[in-house]
């Protein structure tokens, strides 16, 4: 493939934000009829340069040409002229309008609802893809969204398509369905660029890896001819070990006991129905299930931040009390011990505060102690050298703000902070969404250390492999309700994914 | 590249070393006094000396004289409007001292992310219920020291009411709290007005004049004077009247910053500031912390009122304040919502209105000339904090590799 002439040709892009250099002269080529997948740990500049090329935002130097033809490219406008596409990680629909309302939508020219319905279809039966045009956006699921998103970028004629991490919201089910269009789009002779973190999915469907590492490109190879460690030990620049050690709970007894738990959103829509279930001590609790089934507003009413219309949550203490958890304020249930780090999608929004320092965000928890109208500094500088020191969060300094850190650094923040007040429930979510792998196996360890020590730790996850080996038990939500309960040794992934869609797992 | 890139390049600064920042900030204040100064040279020109005879090199060295003279005569102008003798240090001191402490009310909510620009009304409440207090209770044979807490206790309380009422609605409701706070300003202004009616003094005036001046009453509910607190100072000396004030502002200036920078109260309200959701996963009750915070900034605007109207001018009409509480809130902003650095940013903002209103004044131009003048110096400070934050290549410099600013 190396005599045609690539479809997109980076040259020397370079993208600094402040003293960071996000991009640091960065060769790369796609070409027509081939999957790209670009790997990198975070913050290894992979979403930067795609933004490049899709006019978000402008290199500070080096050049791009689109089929060997120079070309400059100032906005997202004169991309989608060049025939380039980005789905993001996050969808740009309007919800309550159709999904040919939305393709339509900044489209030049007469409003023809009737002919953009018609030509979505034949993209549909071209690729394969699966779209209501007349269904509003706000009536589906995470996968049909992004079905939208990518009819949408088809539509106005793109030929080089950019997917950033589009299966992390996806089940194994619908993720497949996803490849399935990506072949069909390559058999077409589109070019596709797609960023992921999942090792497995970069070696099923692509044909060429290109690697980033701290902005700079390391190189690339055709992923027949790598492997995982390879792949890896490429981006985090040193080998890592792969495997999760998952040991026997030792003596495990009752911590948490859920039953007939119902919450209700603000809305009024069910988001838990009848849900029981009882995490043990020295033990990982794992819960799988498709974004949005009640995995938030389960570890919301745990921890005392959500309203529950019905049933109870039951804390039973290492030394045999029992105490009713359903009624006490957030404060008081953090006060017995359980400590939630509930990493939301936007990561900061919820357990640190971002524009505060290191220092300041160990404070949140301590700041109370002391009889004095004043706050005290020492301790939570010394949790917060602690925890920087224990878990090698990289930071210039303890003074530093907490957003100016990469992911898996804020993440080891807020993780170590729960950890240090000793809880014996602790609760995660997300714990390791963006993070690259070698920062995930960090948090993996840390949980695993936590479940030794007799913590009993509930894992909401998104990577079913993941779960597979990390969790002794797994809980699979299914739009709220409890779809079933599975060993983790004994876990299947494809049987984990059909009880995340139907309830007991059983097809129709 | 090609001739396509963009003109002008924005990209984002990170961290910014303190002296740079320093530096940019300077050269903007600088750059906005020459253009003053410039505009007010145009203005104020009265024809340069005489030419004829002379060469091109001659007249215009002869133009550029002319100009330092005006620009002199300016800085003289404005220098004298409040350095010129004692009496107006004090004066300077005290407007210093007034506005630093309705910056200094409106901070805590503003480290909250609760955008009170309500600060206006609040002092004027606070005005209000001084005079009310001096008015009525004239005549009960109240002691002296009774009457000024029960003014004090007033003077607060008004201005907390007025600051809750936009509070609890956020808390509860989330109403905007800026348009909120921004018209309750206008109720404040238009009951003033009201009251000054009812009390108007002489009759007919529809004006109140200076409570309490003479006759049986004199001086009853008035703050003392520094004479009259310590009796070895004579009355002769000129900060007797603002020293009071004056001092006060700073023992506030100096318990707030160690209250927001040091208490637990403050730390809690910067995270309710910072992040709500956070607050709550803590356990910190947002709603009750939005209350108390702008009880507590009501109060500060209540006791400025109460240093206007029982402490300094004794008297009460709509713009008694006079807009002191909208500039507070760039005072505010401007000093990074930094008690200390507040004092520096009021006594600029002060030193800049009595320049700029002497320069009307001198050169018999119009009032509002003073505030196109502060205008533009304000449009200037604030247009550094954009250099500041970013940095901004031009095509030329993209291509050499070098930073413009």
């Amino acid at each position: 493939m190396s005599e045609t002439i690539p479809a997109v040709s980076l040259r020397g892009i370079t993208k600094t934000f402040g003293p960071v250099k996000a991009n640091d002269h960065v060769d790369l080529d796609v070409y027509r009829g081939e999957i790209l997948a670009l790997l990198g740990e975070n913050g290894s500049g992979k979403t930067t340069l795609m933004n490049m090329l899709s006019g978000i935002y402008f290199p500070d130097e080096g050049t791009i040409a689109i089929d060997g033809r120079p070309v400059v490219i100032d906005s997202p406008h004169t991309a989608m002229q060049l025939g380039i596409g980005m789905i993001h990680q996050h969808f740009k629909l309007v919800d309550v309008f159709t999904a040919a309302e939305n393709v339509a939508l900044g489209m030049p020219g007469k409003l023809d609802l009737k002919e953009t319905a018609r030509r979505i279809r034949e993209i549909c039966a071209q690729y394969g893809f699966d779209v209501d045009p007349n269904q509003k956006v706000y009536e589906m699921s995470v996968s049909e969204k992004q079905t939208v998103e990518i009819v949408k970028v088809l539509y106005r004629g793109a030929d080089i398509l950019i997917l950033d991490e589009p299966t992390a919201v996806l089940t194994p089910q619908e993720a497949q369905k996803l490849f399935n269009v990506l072949h069909a789009m390559r058999c077409d002779g589109k070019a596709i660029v797609i960023i992921t973190h999942k090792m497995h999915e970069v070696l099923a469907i692509s044909d060429r890896v290109a690697v980033l590492r701290k902005g700079s490109y390391v190189g690339e190879t055709r992923t027949s001819q790598t492997s995982v460690s390879d792949m890896t030990t490429r981006m985090v620049g040193h080998s890592v070990k792969l495997d999760i050690e998952r040991k026997k709970p030792k003596n495990p007894e009752p911590r948490i006991e859920v039953s007939h738990l119902s919450v209700r959103s603000a809305e009024g829509v069910l988001k838990l129905n009848d849900v029981s279930f009882t995490a043990n001590s020295g033990e990982i609790l794992g819960i799988a299930g498709i974004a949005g089934s009640g995995q938030k507003e389960l570890l919301e009413a745990i921890a005392g931040l959500q309203r529950v219309e019905s049933g109870s949550i039951t804390y039973c203490s290492p030394s045999g009390a029992r105490e009713e958890l359903i009624g006490k304020s957030p404060l008081e249930i953090s006060r017995l011990g359980v400590g939630l780090s509930f990493v939301p999608e936007d990561r900061l929004g919820m357990g640190l505060v971002g524009s505060m320092s290191v220092t300041d965000n160990m404070m949140l928890r301590t700041y109370r102690s002391g009889h004095t109208a004043f706050t005290r500094r020492r301790q939570p500088r010394d949790i917060a050298k602690h925890v920087v020191d224990d878990l090698q969060v990289a930071t210039p300094s303890l003074r530093t703000q907490v957003q100016q850190l990469s992911g898996g650094n804020v993440q080891k923040v807020l993780v170590g902070r729960e950890i240090t007040s000793a809880p014996t429930v602790l609760l995660t979510a997300y714990a390791v969404r963006g993070l690259d792998i070698n920062s995930s196996y960090v948090i993996y360890d840390l949980l695993n250390r936590q479940k030794e020590s007799g913590v009993a730790v509930i894992y909401v996850g998104e990577d079913l492999d993941v779960l597979i080996q990390l969790a002794d038990r797994i809980l699979v939500l299914c739009g709220g309700e409890v779809s079933g309960i599975v060993k983790g040794t004994k876990a299947k992934k494809k049987e984990l994914g059909l009880m995340m869609t139907h309830v007991g797992g059983e097809r129709i | 590249m090609s001739k396509h890139q963009p003109l002008l390049h924005i990209t984002q600064r990170g961290a910014i070393k303190w002296y740079k920042a320093l530096l940019i900030r300077v050269l903007a204040f600088a750059a906005a006094l020459a253009v003053c100064g410039l505009l007010c040279a145009m203005v104020t020109w009265e024809g340069g000396s005489a030419t004829a005879g002379m060469t091109l090199p001659e007249r215009f060295v002869a133009f550029l004289r002319d100009l330092c003279n005006a620009i002199g005569r300016i800085a003289q102008v404005v220098f004298n409007a409040s350095f010129k003798s004692d009496r107006v240090v004090w004066k300077t001191m005290h407007s210093t001292a007034i506005l630093l402490l309705l910056s200094l009310a409106v901070t805590p909510a503003f480290r909250m992310r609760f955008w009170n620009i309500g600060a206006e009304g609040q002092a004027l409440m606070g005005c209000l219920a001084s005079a009310t207090c001096m008015i009525l209770l004239r005549g009960s044979g109240m002691p002296d020291w009774l009457t000024i807490l029960v003014i004090f206790l007033a003077s607060i309380l008004a201005g907390m009411i007025w600051a809750v009422i936009p509070a609890v609605f956020k808390a509860t409701t989330r109403t905007n709290e800026t348009l909120f706070t921004l018209m309750m300003n206008y109720i404040a202004t238009q009951l003033v007005a009201f009251f000054c009616v009812v009390w108007e003094n002489p009759k007919g005036s529809g004006q109140i004049g200076v409570i309490n001046q003479s006759g049986e009453f004199k001086h009853f509910g008035w703050l003392p004077s520094i004479s009259e607190i310590f009796p070895g100072v004579a009355p002769s000396f000129k900060g007797n009247n603002y020293l009071l004030n004056i001092v006060i502002v700073a023992v506030v200036c100096v318990i707030l910053f160690f209250y927001l920078s040091r208490s637990k109260h403050g730390f809690e309200l910067s995270v309710v500031g910072r992040s709500e959701n956070t607050a709550r996963y803590l356990g910190v009750k947002v709603r009750w912390i939005t209350i108390r915070t702008m009880m507590l900034s009501g109060a500060l605007c209540g006791l400025a009122g109460m240093l206007l109207t029982a402490g300094n001018d004794h008297t009460l009409n709509p713009t008694l304040v006079g807009g002191r509480g909208f500039t507070a809130v760039m005072v505010s902003w401007l000093a990074g919502f930094n008690p200390f650095v507040m004092v520096f940013m009021s006594f600029l903002l002060s030193f800049l209105s009595n320049g700029a209103s002497d320069l009307a004044t001198n050169f018999g131009l119009n009032a509002s000339y003073s505030d196109i003048l502060t205008g533009i110096i304000i449009f200037f400070i604030i247009g550094s904090e954009f250099f500041i934050r970013y940095r901004v290549h031009t095509r030329s410099s993209a291509e050499s590799g070098q930073e413009v600013v």
